[in-house]
């Protein structure tokens, strides 16, 4: 599949997240309602709705990847997979790291109760680096802006 | 202008549309084509084209057919198709032939190729033909059953479904639609599958019966 990897890139977000399994996560959706406007006349409204919960699963690769969000809604297991770089999801913002041993979850699926929670990662050399790197690279782009337009 | 051209399968992918529906592609390398020979009226009773692609080197092509790229003054090429011609168009030999020239986006095309080889097949695998149980006694596991009836007709019918090769034989899947065209990369991506591995060659033509189209 390398040879396709220029044509995926294309529809791939680079402004993701660093996020990992195990970790609480917002996903913010867009979702498109038809509504009625009037007699008989109906809009397309966008709003964003947000889902909650830990990722239990990532997989594929490419413009191809997925990932998994479980969480327990009124004493029952929701799980959504989306895909990664689908322009529905519009945002995914890492609430806690989770401190894991595996790459996929599913043991959380037969748990109930106090059993699913995943233990919080306080702190990750490695991940905060790269978010200050990122930040840093952000704040380098916004000044080299800034300074062209002057 | 040629109505087919020939292309090589690079994979399937996926892509997404501002709405975030995905639709499933295949990648196909289509394109450049050189038009190698003509074929007119008088010498040959019809109208066609012969397009080279996928460029050789000259001395890895067998002797009779370089003097075949010889005569026409074209580069070597890996295949050579023939490709049937727009009545009205102006085609000379040399002539090169890109997807864009060919195919737009939201058309329907015809892909043919030769599906991956399976070998030998059982009924079950090549036919789909259900398995006999496999506890009690049954020695009828993926056997392929009855293959007729009785004195009347005495015979096996043609056609019937029998174990055999499956697989690595020409295959046409048509009304395929063009989800893009890259004219730089010279790709084109359609909707779902078409015959044959990654890094097959195949035949894209424009669909011969698409289907009717939509009342708006």
């Amino acid at each position: 599949m390398r040879r396709l990897d220029d044509l995926e890139q294309g529809y791939m977000k680079n402004d993701l997240p660093d996020f990992r399994i195990g970790d609480t996560v917002d996903v913010s959706v867009s979702i498109v309602e038809t509504v009625e406007v009037g007699r008989g006349k109906t809009e397309e409204k966008e709003r964003i709705q947000i889902f909650n919960g830990t990722v239990i699963r990532r997989k594929g690769s490419g413009n191809r990847e997925t990932f998994t969000v479980r969480r327990i809604v009124a004493g029952e297991g929701v799980e959504r997979t989306f895909p990664l770089h689908s322009p529905k999801v519009r945002g995914i913002e890492v609430k806690r790291m989770g401190r894991v041993r595996r790459a996929k979850l599913y043991y959380l699926r037969d748990r109930t109760g106090k059993a699913t929670r995943v233990k919080e990662k306080i702190w990750d050399k490695t991940r905060m680096a790269y978010e200050k790197e990122k930040k840093a690279a952000r704040a380098r782009a916004a000044a080299a802006e800034t300074s062209s337009e002057e | 202008m040629v109505k087919l051209l020939i292309g090589k399968k690079l994979g399937m992918s996926q892509v997404f549309d501002t709405t975030g529906v995905v639709t499933p592609v295949t990648v196909l390398e289509v394109g450049p084509c050189t038009v190698v020979q003509l074929k007119d009226e008088v010498t040959d009773g019809y109208r066609a084209a012969q397009i080279g692609f996928d460029p050789q080197k000259p001395q890895r092509v067998k002797k009779p057919q370089s003097g075949h790229y010889k005569k026409a003054g074209t580069g070597t090429f890996r295949v050579l198709r023939e490709a049937p011609v727009a009545d009205d168009s102006e085609i000379s030999v040399g002539d090169e032939v890109a997807v864009a020239d060919v195919f737009e986006v939201g058309a329907y095309v015809d892909v043919i190729g030769t599906t991956k080889g399976r070998g030998f097949q059982g009924t079950v695998r090549r036919w789909g033909f259900s398995r006999g149980p496999e506890s009690h006694g049954s020695k009828n596991v993926r056997e392929p059953g009855s293959t007729g009836m009785h004195t009347y007709p005495g015979r096996v019918f043609k056609g019937k479904k029998m174990p055999g090769q499956m697989g690595n034989r020409r295959k046409t899947v048509k009304n395929i639609v063009v989800v893009q065209v890259d004219a730089d990369r010279n790709r084109l991506l359609l909707r779902g599958a078409v015959p044959g591995p990654a890094g097959g060659y195949v035949c894209v033509r424009a669909a011969k019966t698409p289907p009717p189209a939509k009342k708006a």
